[in-house]
Protein backbone atom coordinates (compact mmCIF):
# COMPACT_ATOMS: atom_id res chain seq x y z
CA UNK A 1 0.00 0.00 0.00
CA UNK A 2 1.68 3.20 -1.12
CA UNK A 3 0.60 6.31 0.67
CA UNK A 4 0.78 9.64 -1.15
CA UNK A 5 3.00 11.80 0.97
CA UNK A 6 0.97 14.93 0.18
CA UNK A 7 -2.07 13.58 1.95
CA UNK A 8 -0.41 12.78 5.21
CA UNK A 9 1.69 15.91 5.46
CA UNK A 10 -0.38 17.61 8.14
CA UNK A 11 -2.22 14.63 9.50
CA UNK A 12 -2.08 14.61 13.27
CA UNK A 13 -0.87 11.32 14.68
CA UNK A 14 -0.97 9.99 18.20
CA UNK A 15 2.44 11.53 18.85
CA UNK A 16 0.97 15.01 18.33
CA UNK A 17 -1.32 14.73 21.32
CA UNK A 18 -0.43 15.45 24.90
CA UNK A 19 1.89 18.34 24.07
CA UNK A 20 -0.59 21.18 24.40
CA UNK A 21 -0.15 23.68 27.20
CA UNK A 22 -3.00 23.43 29.68
CA UNK A 23 -4.76 26.56 28.49
CA UNK A 24 -5.00 25.31 24.91
CA UNK A 25 -6.49 22.07 26.24
CA UNK A 26 -8.94 24.15 28.23
CA UNK A 27 -9.94 26.16 25.15
CA UNK A 28 -10.52 22.95 23.23
CA UNK A 29 -12.55 21.39 26.03
CA UNK A 30 -14.76 24.47 26.29
CA UNK A 31 -15.10 24.61 22.50
CA UNK A 32 -16.18 20.98 22.39
CA UNK A 33 -18.74 21.61 25.10
CA UNK A 34 -20.06 24.72 23.34
CA UNK A 35 -20.27 22.64 20.18
CA UNK A 36 -22.41 20.08 22.02
CA UNK A 37 -24.83 22.73 23.31
CA UNK A 38 -24.99 24.63 20.02
CA UNK A 39 -25.50 21.38 18.13
CA UNK A 40 -28.52 20.67 20.32
CA UNK A 41 -29.97 24.16 19.93
CA UNK A 42 -29.58 24.08 16.16
CA UNK A 43 -30.32 20.37 15.88
CA UNK A 44 -33.79 20.67 17.42
CA UNK A 45 -34.53 23.65 15.20
CA UNK A 46 -33.15 21.82 12.15
CA UNK A 47 -35.23 18.74 12.88
CA UNK A 48 -38.45 20.70 13.35
CA UNK A 49 -37.86 22.73 10.21
CA UNK A 50 -37.03 19.71 8.09
CA UNK A 51 -39.94 17.65 9.40
CA UNK A 52 -42.14 20.69 8.81
CA UNK A 53 -40.88 20.91 5.24
CA UNK A 54 -41.61 17.22 4.74
CA UNK A 55 -45.13 17.67 6.07
CA UNK A 56 -45.77 20.80 3.98
CA UNK A 57 -45.93 23.24 6.86
CA UNK A 58 -43.48 25.96 7.86
CA UNK A 59 -42.23 24.68 11.23
CA UNK A 60 -40.92 27.14 13.84
CA UNK A 61 -40.28 30.44 12.07
CA UNK A 62 -41.17 33.18 14.55
CA UNK A 63 -38.43 33.42 17.19
CA UNK A 64 -35.34 35.01 15.67
CA UNK A 65 -34.26 34.82 12.02
CA UNK A 66 -35.82 31.70 10.44
CA UNK A 67 -36.92 30.66 13.92
CA UNK A 68 -33.32 29.89 14.87
CA UNK A 69 -33.79 30.92 18.48
CA UNK A 70 -36.85 28.72 19.00
CA UNK A 71 -34.94 26.07 20.96
CA UNK A 72 -33.30 28.68 23.15
CA UNK A 73 -36.72 30.12 23.95
CA UNK A 74 -38.04 26.65 24.75
CA UNK A 75 -35.08 25.98 27.01
CA UNK A 76 -35.57 29.23 28.90
CA UNK A 77 -39.24 28.48 29.28
CA UNK A 78 -38.44 25.07 30.71
CA UNK A 79 -36.02 26.59 33.22
CA UNK A 80 -38.91 28.52 34.74
CA UNK A 81 -41.30 25.59 34.95
CA UNK A 82 -42.20 23.77 38.10
CA UNK A 83 -39.68 21.12 39.10
CA UNK A 84 -41.71 18.15 40.29
CA UNK A 85 -40.36 15.33 42.44
CA UNK A 86 -43.00 12.58 42.34
CA UNK A 87 -44.09 11.03 45.60
CA UNK A 88 -43.04 7.51 44.67
CA UNK A 89 -39.63 8.53 43.31
CA UNK A 90 -36.27 7.41 44.60
CA UNK A 91 -35.07 10.93 45.27
CA UNK A 92 -31.29 10.65 44.82
CA UNK A 93 -31.39 8.51 41.69
CA UNK A 94 -34.21 10.58 40.21
CA UNK A 95 -32.08 13.67 40.69
CA UNK A 96 -28.87 12.26 39.17
CA UNK A 97 -30.26 10.25 36.25
CA UNK A 98 -30.49 13.17 33.75
CA UNK A 99 -27.00 14.32 34.66
CA UNK A 100 -25.60 10.84 33.91
CA UNK A 101 -27.19 10.98 30.45
CA UNK A 102 -25.78 14.41 29.65
CA UNK A 103 -22.29 13.78 31.02
CA UNK A 104 -21.88 10.56 29.05
CA UNK A 105 -23.22 12.11 25.86
CA UNK A 106 -20.84 15.08 26.05
CA UNK A 107 -17.75 13.12 27.12
CA UNK A 108 -17.82 11.08 23.92
CA UNK A 109 -17.05 14.25 21.94
CA UNK A 110 -13.57 14.44 23.50
CA UNK A 111 -11.96 12.12 20.95
CA UNK A 112 -13.76 13.25 17.77
CA UNK A 113 -11.28 14.73 15.26
CA UNK A 114 -12.68 18.04 14.00
CA UNK A 115 -9.77 18.94 11.76
CA UNK A 116 -6.06 18.74 10.97
CA UNK A 117 -3.17 20.55 12.64
CA UNK A 118 -3.88 24.25 12.99
CA UNK A 119 -2.06 27.14 14.47
CA UNK A 120 -3.80 28.26 17.64
CA UNK A 121 -2.27 31.34 19.30
CA UNK A 122 1.14 30.43 17.91
CA UNK A 123 0.92 26.76 18.87
CA UNK A 124 0.67 23.97 16.32
CA UNK A 125 -2.07 21.77 17.66
CA UNK A 126 -4.52 19.24 16.21
CA UNK A 127 -8.14 20.35 15.95
CA UNK A 128 -9.28 17.65 18.31
CA UNK A 129 -9.64 17.73 22.07
CA UNK A 130 -7.48 14.71 22.58
CA UNK A 131 -6.67 11.35 21.10
CA UNK A 132 -5.58 8.17 22.77
CA UNK A 133 -4.70 4.77 21.37
CA UNK A 134 -8.11 3.41 22.47
CA UNK A 135 -10.15 6.45 21.39
CA UNK A 136 -13.03 4.48 19.90
CA UNK A 137 -13.32 2.51 23.12
CA UNK A 138 -13.75 5.81 24.98
CA UNK A 139 -16.67 6.66 22.68
CA UNK A 140 -18.25 3.23 23.14
CA UNK A 141 -17.76 3.36 26.89
CA UNK A 142 -19.37 6.79 27.13
CA UNK A 143 -22.34 5.82 25.00
CA UNK A 144 -22.86 2.59 26.99
CA UNK A 145 -22.76 4.44 30.29
CA UNK A 146 -25.42 6.78 28.91
CA UNK A 147 -27.88 3.87 29.15
CA UNK A 148 -27.65 4.14 32.93
CA UNK A 149 -29.14 7.62 32.83
CA UNK A 150 -32.18 6.36 30.97
CA UNK A 151 -32.78 3.11 32.82
CA UNK A 152 -32.19 4.66 36.25
CA UNK A 153 -34.38 7.63 35.36
CA UNK A 154 -37.17 5.28 34.38
CA UNK A 155 -36.73 3.08 37.44
CA UNK A 156 -36.41 5.92 39.93
CA UNK A 157 -39.60 7.66 38.83
CA UNK A 158 -41.69 5.16 40.78
CA UNK A 159 -44.30 5.01 38.06
CA UNK A 160 -45.45 2.42 35.54
CA UNK A 161 -44.81 4.03 32.18
CA UNK A 162 -41.30 5.26 32.95
CA UNK A 163 -40.34 1.85 34.33
CA UNK A 164 -41.47 0.13 31.15
CA UNK A 165 -39.80 2.77 29.00
CA UNK A 166 -36.53 2.49 30.91
CA UNK A 167 -36.52 -1.31 30.65
CA UNK A 168 -37.31 -1.23 26.98
CA UNK A 169 -34.60 1.25 26.26
CA UNK A 170 -31.98 -0.66 28.20
CA UNK A 171 -32.83 -3.90 26.36
CA UNK A 172 -32.86 -2.01 23.07
CA UNK A 173 -29.60 -0.20 23.63
CA UNK A 174 -27.64 -3.22 24.75
CA UNK A 175 -28.98 -5.22 21.79
CA UNK A 176 -27.87 -2.59 19.33
CA UNK A 177 -24.65 -1.99 21.22
CA UNK A 178 -23.64 -5.51 20.17
CA UNK A 179 -24.39 -4.80 16.51
CA UNK A 180 -22.59 -1.46 16.69
CA UNK A 181 -19.56 -2.90 18.42
CA UNK A 182 -19.26 -5.65 15.83
CA UNK A 183 -19.74 -3.30 12.88
CA UNK A 184 -16.62 -1.28 13.71
CA UNK A 185 -14.39 -4.35 14.07
CA UNK A 186 -13.99 -4.26 10.29
CA UNK A 187 -12.78 -0.66 10.53
CA UNK A 188 -10.12 -1.55 13.09
CA UNK A 189 -9.07 -4.47 10.95
CA UNK A 190 -8.60 -2.30 7.88
CA UNK A 191 -7.09 0.70 9.63
CA UNK A 192 -4.94 -1.23 12.08
CA UNK A 193 -5.57 1.31 14.82
CA UNK A 194 -8.24 2.43 17.25
CA UNK A 195 -7.20 6.06 17.46
CA UNK A 196 -9.72 8.28 15.69
CA UNK A 197 -7.12 10.51 14.03
CA UNK A 198 -5.29 7.39 12.91
CA UNK A 199 -8.46 6.03 11.29
CA UNK A 200 -8.98 9.29 9.40
CA UNK A 201 -5.38 9.15 8.18
CA UNK A 202 -5.76 5.50 7.20
CA UNK A 203 -8.79 6.32 5.06
CA UNK A 204 -6.86 9.05 3.27
CA UNK A 205 -4.04 6.54 2.80
CA UNK A 206 -6.29 4.07 1.02
CA UNK A 207 -7.36 6.54 -1.67
CA UNK A 208 -6.67 5.16 -5.11
CA UNK A 209 -6.29 6.96 -8.38
CA UNK A 210 -5.64 5.50 -11.80
CA UNK A 211 -5.04 7.03 -15.16
CA UNK A 212 -6.93 5.47 -18.04
CA UNK A 213 -6.89 6.85 -21.54
CA UNK A 214 -5.89 10.30 -20.41
CA UNK A 215 -8.63 10.51 -17.74
CA UNK A 216 -7.80 10.47 -14.06
CA UNK A 217 -10.05 8.13 -12.14
CA UNK A 218 -10.23 8.46 -8.42
CA UNK A 219 -11.69 6.14 -5.80
CA UNK A 220 -11.89 7.64 -2.32
CA UNK A 221 -10.70 5.35 0.45
CA UNK A 222 -13.72 5.99 2.61
CA UNK A 223 -14.59 2.96 4.67
CA UNK A 224 -18.24 3.61 3.85
CA UNK A 225 -17.34 2.39 0.36
CA UNK A 226 -14.70 -0.21 1.20
CA UNK A 227 -16.68 -1.63 4.10
CA UNK A 228 -20.22 -0.88 2.96
CA UNK A 229 -21.95 -3.62 5.04
CA UNK A 230 -20.26 -2.31 8.18
CA UNK A 231 -21.40 1.21 7.43
CA UNK A 232 -25.01 0.16 6.87
CA UNK A 233 -25.07 -1.90 10.07
CA UNK A 234 -23.37 0.87 12.00
CA UNK A 235 -25.94 3.41 10.89
CA UNK A 236 -28.93 1.18 11.64
CA UNK A 237 -27.60 0.38 15.09
CA UNK A 238 -26.76 4.05 15.67
CA UNK A 239 -30.42 4.88 15.13
CA UNK A 240 -31.37 2.13 17.59
CA UNK A 241 -28.72 3.23 20.05
CA UNK A 242 -29.92 6.82 20.15
CA UNK A 243 -33.60 5.87 20.52
CA UNK A 244 -34.56 7.73 17.38
CA UNK A 245 -37.50 6.99 15.10
CA UNK A 246 -38.25 4.43 13.73
CA UNK A 247 -36.66 2.78 16.78
CA UNK A 248 -38.01 5.21 19.38
CA UNK A 249 -39.79 2.48 21.32
CA UNK A 250 -38.72 3.67 24.79
CA UNK A 251 -40.75 6.82 24.27
CA UNK A 252 -43.48 5.44 22.06
CA UNK A 253 -46.18 8.06 22.62
CA UNK A 254 -49.03 5.78 21.69
CA UNK A 255 -48.08 3.16 24.29
CA UNK A 256 -45.93 4.68 27.01
CA UNK A 257 -46.92 8.39 27.12
CA UNK A 258 -43.31 9.66 27.04
CA UNK A 259 -41.42 6.57 28.16
CA UNK A 260 -38.67 6.99 30.69
CA UNK A 261 -39.11 10.75 30.96
CA UNK A 262 -42.82 10.79 31.70
CA UNK A 263 -42.30 11.97 35.28
CA UNK A 264 -39.59 14.49 34.47
CA UNK A 265 -40.29 18.17 34.14
CA UNK A 266 -38.46 21.46 33.93
CA UNK A 267 -34.72 21.45 33.24
CA UNK A 268 -34.36 17.75 34.08
CA UNK A 269 -36.57 17.01 31.08
CA UNK A 270 -34.51 19.47 29.04
CA UNK A 271 -31.33 17.62 30.02
CA UNK A 272 -32.73 14.35 28.64
CA UNK A 273 -33.55 16.14 25.40
CA UNK A 274 -30.04 17.62 25.35
CA UNK A 275 -28.53 14.16 25.84
CA UNK A 276 -30.63 12.73 23.02
CA UNK A 277 -29.55 15.35 20.51
CA UNK A 278 -25.91 15.33 21.60
CA UNK A 279 -25.97 11.56 21.17
CA UNK A 280 -27.39 11.94 17.70
CA UNK A 281 -24.64 14.39 16.75
CA UNK A 282 -22.00 12.19 18.37
CA UNK A 283 -22.96 9.04 16.49
CA UNK A 284 -23.08 11.10 13.29
CA UNK A 285 -19.62 12.46 14.04
CA UNK A 286 -18.33 8.98 14.77
CA UNK A 287 -19.83 7.71 11.52
CA UNK A 288 -18.14 10.61 9.72
CA UNK A 289 -14.82 9.79 11.34
CA UNK A 290 -14.88 6.04 10.92
CA UNK A 291 -16.59 5.73 7.56
CA UNK A 292 -16.78 9.03 5.67
CA UNK A 293 -13.18 10.17 5.74
CA UNK A 294 -13.49 12.43 8.79
CA UNK A 295 -12.59 16.07 8.27
CA UNK A 296 -11.06 15.46 4.83
CA UNK A 297 -12.63 17.12 1.84
CA UNK A 298 -14.78 14.90 -0.38
CA UNK A 299 -13.35 13.96 -3.72
CA UNK A 300 -13.91 16.74 -6.29
CA UNK A 301 -12.84 19.36 -3.76
CA UNK A 302 -9.88 17.40 -2.50
CA UNK A 303 -8.10 17.95 -5.82
CA UNK A 304 -7.34 21.42 -4.52
CA UNK A 305 -4.45 20.89 -2.10
CA UNK A 306 -5.50 23.63 0.32
CA UNK A 307 -8.86 21.98 1.01
CA UNK A 308 -7.40 19.64 3.58
CA UNK A 309 -5.26 22.15 5.43
CA UNK A 310 -5.93 24.21 8.50
CA UNK A 311 -9.37 25.35 9.51
CA UNK A 312 -11.00 24.21 6.25
CA UNK A 313 -11.28 20.78 7.81
CA UNK A 314 -14.08 22.07 9.99
CA UNK A 315 -16.24 22.85 6.95
CA UNK A 316 -16.07 19.33 5.51
CA UNK A 317 -16.51 17.76 8.92
CA UNK A 318 -19.63 19.76 9.71
CA UNK A 319 -21.01 19.26 6.21
CA UNK A 320 -20.78 15.49 6.62
CA UNK A 321 -22.23 15.56 10.13
CA UNK A 322 -25.16 17.73 9.03
CA UNK A 323 -25.79 15.36 6.14
CA UNK A 324 -25.99 12.40 8.52
CA UNK A 325 -28.20 14.31 10.97
CA UNK A 326 -30.45 15.08 8.03
CA UNK A 327 -30.72 11.36 7.34
CA UNK A 328 -31.75 10.85 10.96
CA UNK A 329 -34.50 13.44 10.56
CA UNK A 330 -35.48 12.02 7.21
CA UNK A 331 -35.95 8.58 8.77
CA UNK A 332 -38.13 10.10 11.45
CA UNK A 333 -40.22 11.94 8.90
CA UNK A 334 -40.70 8.85 6.74
CA UNK A 335 -40.85 5.61 8.67
CA UNK A 336 -43.47 4.39 11.15
CA UNK A 337 -42.33 2.95 14.47
CA UNK A 338 -41.43 -0.73 14.61
CA UNK A 339 -43.14 -3.21 16.89
CA UNK A 340 -40.93 -4.25 19.79
CA UNK A 341 -40.52 -7.92 18.89
CA UNK A 342 -39.76 -7.05 15.25
CA UNK A 343 -37.20 -4.59 16.47
CA UNK A 344 -35.43 -7.08 18.74
CA UNK A 345 -35.53 -9.68 15.99
CA UNK A 346 -33.81 -7.27 13.61
CA UNK A 347 -31.02 -6.69 16.11
CA UNK A 348 -30.37 -10.24 17.25
CA UNK A 349 -31.30 -12.33 14.23
CA UNK A 350 -30.36 -10.15 11.28
CA UNK A 351 -27.66 -7.65 12.18
CA UNK A 352 -25.66 -9.92 14.49
CA UNK A 353 -25.13 -12.96 12.23
CA UNK A 354 -24.57 -10.81 9.15
CA UNK A 355 -21.96 -8.91 11.11
CA UNK A 356 -20.08 -12.01 12.27
CA UNK A 357 -20.09 -13.57 8.82
CA UNK A 358 -18.94 -10.30 7.25
CA UNK A 359 -16.05 -9.98 9.70
CA UNK A 360 -14.89 -13.51 8.98
CA UNK A 361 -15.29 -13.01 5.24
CA UNK A 362 -13.28 -9.80 5.35
CA UNK A 363 -10.58 -11.44 7.46
CA UNK A 364 -10.44 -14.34 5.03
CA UNK A 365 -10.12 -12.02 2.04
CA UNK A 366 -7.34 -10.06 3.69
CA UNK A 367 -5.45 -13.21 4.58
CA UNK A 368 -5.89 -14.49 1.02
CA UNK A 369 -4.38 -11.29 -0.36
CA UNK A 370 -1.25 -11.66 1.70
CA UNK A 371 -0.79 -15.40 1.67
CA UNK A 372 1.36 -16.79 -1.12
CA UNK A 373 1.07 -20.53 -0.68
CA UNK A 374 -1.59 -22.14 -2.81
CA UNK A 375 -2.36 -24.80 -0.24
CA UNK A 376 -3.40 -22.20 2.34
CA UNK A 377 -5.47 -20.31 -0.24
CA UNK A 378 -7.43 -23.37 -1.26
CA UNK A 379 -7.72 -24.34 2.38
CA UNK A 380 -9.40 -21.05 3.22
CA UNK A 381 -11.68 -21.10 0.18
CA UNK A 382 -12.61 -24.72 0.83
CA UNK A 383 -13.23 -23.98 4.50
CA UNK A 384 -15.49 -21.06 3.62
CA UNK A 385 -17.50 -23.23 1.21
CA UNK A 386 -17.78 -25.95 3.86
CA UNK A 387 -19.04 -23.44 6.44
CA UNK A 388 -21.60 -22.04 3.98
CA UNK A 389 -22.77 -25.59 3.25
CA UNK A 390 -23.08 -26.43 6.95
CA UNK A 391 -24.99 -23.23 7.71
CA UNK A 392 -27.37 -23.87 4.82
CA UNK A 393 -28.03 -27.39 6.08
CA UNK A 394 -28.45 -26.47 9.73
CA UNK A 395 -30.37 -23.24 9.16
CA UNK A 396 -33.34 -23.04 11.53
CA UNK A 397 -36.37 -23.62 9.34
CA UNK A 398 -39.16 -21.13 9.28
CA UNK A 399 -42.01 -23.65 9.12
CA UNK A 400 -44.24 -23.16 12.11
CA UNK A 401 -45.98 -25.99 13.88
CA UNK A 402 -49.74 -25.82 13.33
CA UNK A 403 -51.46 -24.91 16.60
CA UNK A 404 -52.48 -28.01 18.54
CA UNK A 405 -56.21 -28.63 18.78
CA UNK A 406 -57.84 -27.51 21.98
CA UNK A 407 -58.75 -30.97 23.24
CA UNK A 408 -55.14 -32.15 22.83
CA UNK A 409 -53.88 -29.21 24.86
CA UNK A 410 -56.42 -29.97 27.55
CA UNK A 411 -55.37 -33.65 27.67
CA UNK A 412 -51.72 -32.67 27.94
CA UNK A 413 -52.28 -30.79 31.18
CA UNK A 414 -50.48 -32.32 34.16
CA UNK A 415 -52.36 -34.16 36.90
CA UNK A 416 -53.90 -31.96 39.54
CA UNK A 417 -54.39 -28.92 37.32
CA UNK A 418 -57.23 -26.56 37.95
CA UNK A 419 -60.60 -27.84 36.71
CA UNK A 420 -61.51 -26.38 33.37
CA UNK A 421 -64.81 -24.67 32.64
CA UNK A 422 -66.77 -26.16 29.72
CA UNK A 423 -64.79 -25.19 26.61
CA UNK A 424 -67.70 -25.09 24.11
CA UNK A 425 -69.55 -22.16 25.64
CA UNK A 426 -70.69 -19.56 23.13
CA UNK A 427 -71.75 -16.10 24.11
CA UNK A 428 -75.39 -15.76 22.99
CA UNK A 429 -75.96 -12.78 20.70
CA UNK A 430 -77.66 -9.88 22.36
CA UNK A 431 -81.43 -9.85 21.63
CA UNK A 432 -81.29 -6.13 21.04
CA UNK A 433 -78.69 -6.56 18.29
CA UNK A 434 -80.88 -9.13 16.58
CA UNK A 435 -83.81 -6.84 16.47
CA UNK A 436 -81.61 -4.18 14.88
CA UNK A 437 -80.49 -6.59 12.18
CA UNK A 438 -84.06 -7.65 11.47
CA UNK A 439 -85.19 -4.08 10.95
CA UNK A 440 -82.30 -3.23 8.66
CA UNK A 441 -82.42 -5.91 5.99
CA UNK A 442 -79.22 -5.51 3.94
CA UNK A 443 -79.73 -4.59 0.30
CA UNK A 444 -78.88 -7.43 -2.04
CA UNK A 445 -76.31 -5.62 -4.14
CA UNK A 446 -74.27 -8.51 -5.53
CA UNK A 447 -77.22 -10.26 -7.11
CA UNK A 448 -76.56 -13.57 -5.36
CA UNK A 449 -78.96 -15.48 -3.15
CA UNK A 450 -80.46 -13.06 -0.66
CA UNK A 451 -78.98 -13.68 2.77
CA UNK A 452 -82.19 -13.50 4.78
CA UNK A 453 -81.79 -13.73 8.51
CA UNK A 454 -84.69 -15.58 9.96
CA UNK A 455 -85.39 -13.73 13.18
CA UNK A 456 -89.13 -14.24 13.49
CA UNK A 457 -88.93 -17.36 15.59
CA UNK A 458 -86.66 -15.78 18.19
CA UNK A 459 -88.77 -12.65 18.28
CA UNK A 460 -91.79 -14.74 19.03
CA UNK A 461 -89.95 -16.66 21.70
CA UNK A 462 -88.91 -13.46 23.41
CA UNK A 463 -92.41 -12.16 23.31
CA UNK B 1 3.60 21.98 31.47
CA UNK B 2 1.89 19.35 29.34
CA UNK B 3 -0.97 17.12 30.23
CA UNK B 4 -1.57 13.44 29.78
CA UNK B 5 -3.71 12.81 26.67
CA UNK B 6 -6.39 11.42 28.95
CA UNK B 7 -6.63 14.63 30.99
CA UNK B 8 -8.87 16.55 28.50
CA UNK B 9 -11.38 13.68 28.61
CA UNK B 10 -11.60 14.14 32.36
CA UNK B 11 -11.84 17.89 31.79
CA UNK B 12 -14.77 17.57 29.41
CA UNK B 13 -16.39 15.12 31.83
CA UNK B 14 -16.00 17.63 34.66
CA UNK B 15 -17.34 20.53 32.60
CA UNK B 16 -20.38 18.49 31.54
CA UNK B 17 -20.93 17.35 35.13
CA UNK B 18 -20.77 20.93 36.38
CA UNK B 19 -23.25 22.09 33.73
CA UNK B 20 -25.67 19.22 34.35
CA UNK B 21 -25.62 19.51 38.14
CA UNK B 22 -25.97 23.28 37.91
CA UNK B 23 -29.02 22.91 35.63
CA UNK B 24 -30.70 20.32 37.83
CA UNK B 25 -30.08 22.34 40.98
CA UNK B 26 -31.09 25.67 39.49
CA UNK B 27 -34.35 24.25 38.17
CA UNK B 28 -35.30 23.61 41.76
CA UNK B 29 -34.78 27.30 42.56
CA UNK B 30 -35.92 29.05 39.38
CA UNK B 31 -39.29 27.43 38.91
CA UNK B 32 -42.50 28.11 40.81
CA UNK B 33 -43.45 25.73 43.62
CA UNK B 34 -47.19 25.23 43.76
CA UNK B 35 -47.47 21.55 44.47
CA UNK B 36 -50.61 19.58 45.10
CA UNK B 37 -51.39 15.92 45.53
CA UNK B 38 -52.33 15.31 41.91
CA UNK B 39 -49.05 16.77 40.63
CA UNK B 40 -46.94 14.62 42.90
CA UNK B 41 -48.77 11.40 42.05
CA UNK B 42 -47.41 9.04 39.45
CA UNK B 43 -48.87 9.86 36.03
CA UNK B 44 -51.37 7.29 34.88
CA UNK B 45 -53.63 8.89 32.30
CA UNK B 46 -55.69 10.82 34.80
CA UNK B 47 -56.89 7.88 36.87
CA UNK B 48 -55.93 7.10 40.45
CA UNK B 49 -52.41 5.62 40.19
CA UNK B 50 -52.09 1.93 40.88
CA UNK B 51 -50.09 1.16 44.03
CA UNK B 52 -46.43 0.60 43.27
CA UNK B 53 -44.44 -2.18 44.92
CA UNK B 54 -41.26 -1.02 46.64
CA UNK B 55 -38.25 -1.01 44.34
CA UNK B 56 -40.13 -1.03 41.06
CA UNK B 57 -41.49 -4.56 41.36
CA UNK B 58 -41.01 -7.42 38.95
CA UNK B 59 -40.68 -7.29 35.19
CA UNK B 60 -40.58 -9.91 32.43
CA UNK B 61 -37.77 -12.46 32.42
CA UNK B 62 -37.07 -11.55 28.77
CA UNK B 63 -35.15 -8.50 29.88
CA UNK B 64 -32.78 -10.59 32.02
CA UNK B 65 -32.29 -13.01 29.14
CA UNK B 66 -31.42 -10.15 26.80
CA UNK B 67 -28.93 -8.83 29.34
CA UNK B 68 -27.23 -12.23 29.62
CA UNK B 69 -27.01 -12.60 25.85
CA UNK B 70 -25.54 -9.11 25.73
CA UNK B 71 -22.78 -10.12 28.14
CA UNK B 72 -21.91 -13.16 26.01
CA UNK B 73 -21.57 -11.13 22.84
CA UNK B 74 -19.97 -8.12 24.50
CA UNK B 75 -17.18 -10.34 25.75
CA UNK B 76 -16.82 -11.71 22.25
CA UNK B 77 -16.46 -8.13 20.99
CA UNK B 78 -13.87 -7.36 23.65
CA UNK B 79 -11.75 -10.22 22.33
CA UNK B 80 -12.35 -9.15 18.73
CA UNK B 81 -11.01 -5.61 19.13
CA UNK B 82 -7.34 -6.30 19.94
CA UNK B 83 -7.37 -9.06 17.34
CA UNK B 84 -8.73 -6.65 14.71
CA UNK B 85 -6.20 -3.93 15.50
CA UNK B 86 -3.23 -6.28 15.18
CA UNK B 87 -4.75 -8.35 12.40
CA UNK B 88 -2.05 -7.59 9.85
CA UNK B 89 0.73 -8.71 12.18
CA UNK B 90 -1.04 -11.90 13.23
CA UNK B 91 -1.59 -13.16 9.69
CA UNK B 92 -2.91 -16.64 9.05
CA UNK B 93 -2.49 -17.78 12.65
CA UNK B 94 -4.77 -15.00 13.94
CA UNK B 95 -7.35 -15.76 11.28
CA UNK B 96 -7.57 -19.47 12.12
CA UNK B 97 -7.72 -18.76 15.84
CA UNK B 98 -10.53 -16.26 15.39
CA UNK B 99 -12.50 -18.59 13.11
CA UNK B 100 -12.40 -21.16 15.89
CA UNK B 101 -13.39 -18.62 18.53
CA UNK B 102 -16.28 -17.12 16.54
CA UNK B 103 -17.34 -20.65 15.61
CA UNK B 104 -17.59 -21.56 19.28
CA UNK B 105 -19.67 -18.53 20.09
CA UNK B 106 -21.75 -19.19 16.99
CA UNK B 107 -22.69 -22.62 18.33
CA UNK B 108 -23.99 -20.96 21.49
CA UNK B 109 -25.84 -18.46 19.32
CA UNK B 110 -27.43 -21.19 17.21
CA UNK B 111 -28.44 -23.02 20.40
CA UNK B 112 -30.10 -19.90 21.82
CA UNK B 113 -31.86 -19.32 18.50
CA UNK B 114 -33.20 -22.88 18.28
CA UNK B 115 -34.32 -22.89 21.90
CA UNK B 116 -36.34 -19.72 21.26
CA UNK B 117 -34.16 -17.43 23.35
CA UNK B 118 -34.29 -14.80 20.62
CA UNK B 119 -38.09 -14.84 20.27
CA UNK B 120 -39.53 -11.91 22.06
CA UNK B 121 -43.00 -13.44 22.35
Amino acid sequence: MTTPAVYLAQDPTLADFGHDPWWISLIKVVAAFVFAVLATLLGVWFERRVVGFMQVRPGPNQVGPFGLLQTLADGLKMAFKEDILPKGADKVVYFFAPTISVICAVTALAVIPFGPMVSMFGHQTPLQVTDVSVAVLVILAASSMGIYGIVLGGWASGSTYPLLGGLRSSAQMISYEVAMGLSIVAVFMTAGTMSTSGIVAAQAGSDRSASLGGFEFFAPGWYAILLLPSFIIYFISAVGETNRAPFDLPEAESELVAGFMTEYSSLKFALFMLAEYVNMVTVSAVATTLFLGGWRAPWPISIWDGANSGWFGLIWFFAKVILLVFVFVWLRGTLPRLRYDQFMRLGWRVLLPINLVWILALAGIRVLQKENSDAVRWGIIGGALLVILLITLAWPDRRKQPPRPLQEQVNARPQGSFPLPPMDLVVPPSPRARRGVAQRQPANVGGGAPDVVDTTSTEEKED
Amino acid sequence: MTLSPYAPIVGLFALAAFFALFSVASARIAGPRRYNRAKLDAYECGIEPSPQPVGGGRFPIKFYLTAMLFIVFDIEIIFLYPWAVSFDQLGLFGFVEMVMFIGTVFIAYAYVWRRGGLDWD
